[in-house]
């Protein structure tokens, strides 16, 4: 009891310990939401059983002039804890149903988060406040493109207070794009597309890494959200663009390079 | 004197034809007995398994210190792979299909299987496909992981052989493991003793049925999944390349309606090994044998219809996920009702701690814990947190190693003294179980937590400021703990053959007829078979003979007559004739 208390309760200091990475998006906070409800129901169950277990095995061990019951069943407990399983599986499954709304629905954009998508030419759709952006997977690296055309290698860079849609492709083999706090991860399967959203209310870094074997430097293929103030946003994305541009049609590789230099430069901005 | 003569059944024909044994190795390769292919296939299984776990230290020294050279990314990946396939298609199964093939036959009264040369097939099929894959390592070890997810594995992306000696590992164990199903099938169906009907099959044997008809199902996928991998690789078809219209999501449905099957394949016949450990030691029946029974069959109904819970976070409809959720939630509860029925049968027993049964427990704690994270894990947005991170790695050994070998253990304790004629060691059979289970707990213990703060599987290596390293420290000092807890089996193994105390044919006081035979047994395994009358036919077996015992002391004139292989139930009956069981 006195843990599921403290679990009930239970702060960062639980998150990546018992609980799941959370505290960078809403969804990832629904997800740690049901899980700690989920934990709590399994922890219950886990120390009746070890605790019956733990009591037979003292209070039942052989001892002199002790006769073992000759039991062999009982119909009506077998139907009383079949149902009892199946009930709690059925709670289990009324959570989440009742959970996945905020999980998998994207949330709405902040009140000024829907001046930005004019600055980077992102076609107006119905009710859509969301800020899409593409993410490809290849061996080893994740490339983000913006709506303005602008694009960016292992480093993404959100306005925050903004929904992000995130459209997840690969060019190569199966990637699997998680970073944990901003939810949960969606895998990046060449000839199909995923999808996963986040909102980030706070400026901050959230890092990830690909979570699907994809070859020799899987473990290299990190991804890391970087959300900034919207204008500082509209700023930089608007600067990638020009400087993408002036570098013409280089090679993927010239890209790359000019990449990891703008992403440099602008990592104090905020 | 009516009852002295119901212990000498008319007596049968015991073999068509005697060969005398030559008593060299030629006669170990060319064996059809059963035990004696069930021998083989333990001990090479057990040398897999020694490799797999040198395999599994490797990678653990690698993590166990951030940004570690120990083994290189190439290494790693190629460690993976091996590991997982070595202790699923070279160790969990077939040692399964070594102690089935010993102990069916024996349990349930036959002279051997039902086609024995096939059975002699199956084994050396099973060591074609370790020798193809193990040749690998000369060359390039295959490095895609054990489920080998194209395009990853395809030729542009896995161009060496050492993927196609994957693919022939899984057609030449798949294969075996075909055959021997079918005949543990025939075998089973047909060859009982009499009064063995399906309501007095032992619940090993359940499993082991149970099994048997899922390799059947899941087996035929498989092989034409691998088929078709191999025909993308090298003949130009295009079933799994996105390039070219092929999907790779067709082979990750096509190896996990395999692959889920494959987890209660190799778990079902280490159920049945807890169902027949538990009651022998609580001295009591098992509690609910229909509920046990029934809870088997269910699993392997619903075990084919769960596979997508492994495809989760793949581009999948939501409602689709909802559906995989909800059976993969059903399964839970005739696993659950199978642990409380296991618990309930400690319950007013009269518990005689011996090794198998710390096993036996021990497997039921950590097994739950496995069950509750699987069913964590079967709740979709939970698991787009977890999976494919060291979270799933925890899940899954809590259920494989904990559970799986757990139950190979407590089989290895309970059935040694029935194979060699010799008892193991009990202090160092503890020894090894406290080792093993604090080294389990360990070891995957703080995994969970690595997955909860986002380490993925199969990385190679990771950085100090993802702060890792300490968890991933004590995980690697728990491995070569639990390393320990094994070798000391293995060695109480090897010292036992040799100095164990001599066993007698029922040293348990056990319940099956496995221990009416001689230990080890003859070739042809019974003289006489008894008629089946329970679920227990030892513990009635006794109970006759206590009572013929008692008749003949009230009638001094009365002279036993009993057949050559009840020996062991005399012998068992006067020992423990004073106490109930
Ligand atoms: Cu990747």
């Amino acid at each position: 009891m006195l843990l599921v208390g403290r679990l009930a309760g239970a702060g960062p200091a639980w998150a990546g310990v018992i609980t799941p990475e959370s505290g960078g998006s809403s969804n990832a906070d629904s997800i740690e939401g049901l899980y700690k409800i989920v934990l709590i129901i399994a922890t219950v169950i886990f120390c009746a059983v070890a605790g019956a277990l733990v009591f037979f095995l003292v209070r039942y061990r052989a001892r002199p002039g002790h006769v073992a019951s000759q039991i062999r069943g009982n119909t009506r407990l077998e139907l009383a804890w079949t149902g009892a399983a199946a009930l709690i599986l059925v709670v289990l499954a009324a959570l989440t149903f009742s959970s996945l709304h905020g999980i998998v629905t994207p949330a709405a954009s902040g009140d000024d988060a829907g001046a930005i998508f004019a600055t980077v030419d992102q076609p107006p759709a119905p009710g859509d406040h969301a800020l899409h952006i593409k993410v490809t997977g290849r061996q080893f690296v994740w490339r983000f493109d913006y709506p303005n055309g602008a694009y960016s290698y292992e480093e993404l860079q959100v306005p925050i207070d903004t929904t992000v849609i995130v459209d997840i492709y690969s060019l190569d083999v199966n990637h699997s794009w998680w970073v944990p706090k901003l939810g949960g991860k969606f895998d990046a399967i060449p000839g199909y597309v995923n999808h996963t959203w986040f909102k980030i209310t706070k400026p901050g870094v959230f890092t990830g890494q690909c979570a699907e074997l994809c070859g020799q430097h899987h473990a290299q293929m990190i991804a890391t959200v970087r959300a900034v103030p919207a204008a500082a946003w509209e700023n930089w994305v608007a600067t990638q663009k020009q400087l993408i541009a002036q570098a013409g049609t280089a090679d993927a590789l010239a890209h790359a390079k000019l990449n990891s230099q703008v992403g440099a430069g602008q990592v104090e901005n905020p | 004197m009516a009852t002295t003569t119901s212990l000498a059944p008319v007596p049968q024909i015991a073999t068509h034809r005697a060969e005398p044994d030559r008593g060299d190795w030629t006669s170990w390769v060319t064996t059809t007995d059963h035990k004696r292919i069930g021998i083989l296939y333990l001990v090479t299984c057990f040398v897999f398994f020694m490799v797999g776990g040198v395999e599994a230290l490797l990678m653990r020294s690698q993590l166990a210190v951030p940004n570690n050279t120990l083994i290189n990314a190439e290494h790693y990946n190629q460690l993976v792979t091996m590991h997982g396939t070595t202790m699923i298609f070279l160790f969990v199964i077939p040692v399964w299909a070594g102690f089935a093939n010993y102990m069916v036959p024996l349990m349930i009264g036959a002279r051997d299987m039902a086609f024995p040369r096939l059975n002699a097939l199956s084994y050396w099929l099973f060591v074609a496909g370790g020798v193809v894959f193990y040749s690998s390592v000369f060359w390039n070890p295959p490095d895609a992981g054990w489920f080998s997810y194209t395009p990853l594995s395809n030729g542009t992306y896995s161009p060496t052989a050492g993927q196609d000696t994957w693919i022939y590992l899984i057609h030449l164990t798949g294969l075996a493991s075909a055959i021997g199903a079918i005949n543990i099938v025939v075998t089973i169906a047909t060859m009982r003793a009499p009064g063995m009907g399906w309501g007095r099959l032992p619940l090993f044997c359940w499993g082991v049925l149970t099994q048997a008809i899922m390799l059947i199902v899941a087996i035929p996928v498989i092989a034409g999944a691998v088929t078709m991998l191999l025909t993308d690789r090298h003949f130009h078809t295009c079933y799994f390349d996105p390039r070219c219209g092929g999907s790779p999501l067709l082979w990750q449905h096509l190896f996990w309606f395999f692959g889920h099957p494959e987890v209660y394949i190799m778990i079902l016949p280490g159920f049945g090994v807890i169902s027949e450990v538990l009651p022998v030691f609580a001295r009591k029946p098992i509690f609910g044998y229909r509920a046990i029974a029934a809870s088997t069959v269910g699993i392997a109904f619903l075990s084919v219809l769960v596979w997508a819970h492994h495809m989760f976070t793949a581009p999948i409809p939501l409602v689709v996920l909802a559906f995989f959720m909800i059976s993969s939630m059903a399964i839970a509860v005739p696993t659950g009702v199978k642990v409380i029925n296991w618990v309930a049968t400690l319950w007013r027993g009269s518990i005689v701690f011996r090794t198998p049964l710390y096993f036996a427990c021990g497997f039921l704690v950590l097994f739950t814990l496995g069950g509750l994270s699987g069913v964590m894990l079967a709740i979709f947005p939970i698991d787009w947190q977890v999976h494919g991170s060291y979270f799933v790695v925890a899940h899954f050994h809590f259920v494989l190693v904990a559970g799986a070998v757990s139950a190979v253990m407590a089989a290895i304790y309970f059935w040694f003294p029935k194979m060699t004629g010799r008892m193991l060691s009990e202090s160092l059979g503890k020894l090894s179980f406290w080792f093993q289970f604090v080294g389990f707990l360990v070891t995957f213990g703080v995994q969970h937590s690595l997955g909860l703060s986002g380490m993925p599987r199969r990385v190679y290596t990771y950085n100090a400021d993802t702060g890792w390293g300490t968890d991933n420290l004590i995980s690697t000092i728990g491995a070569f703990i639990l390393a320990t807890g094994v070798l000391l089996t293995v060695f109480n193994v090897v010292r036992s053959l040799k100095y164990g105390v001599v066993a007698g044919p029922d040293p348990w006081k056990a319940n099956t007829l496995e221990w009416f035979s001689t230990s080890p047994p003859p070739a042809h395994n019974f003289d006489v078979i008894p008629k089946v009358t329970s679920v227990e036919p030892m513990k009635d077996l006794r109970a006759q003979i206590a009572q013929d015992s008692r008749n003949a002391r009230a009638t001094p004139t009365a002279r036993m007559r009993l057949p050559v292989g009840a020996a062991g139930a005399v012998q068992s009956a006067t020992s423990g004739g004073g106490e109930h069981v």
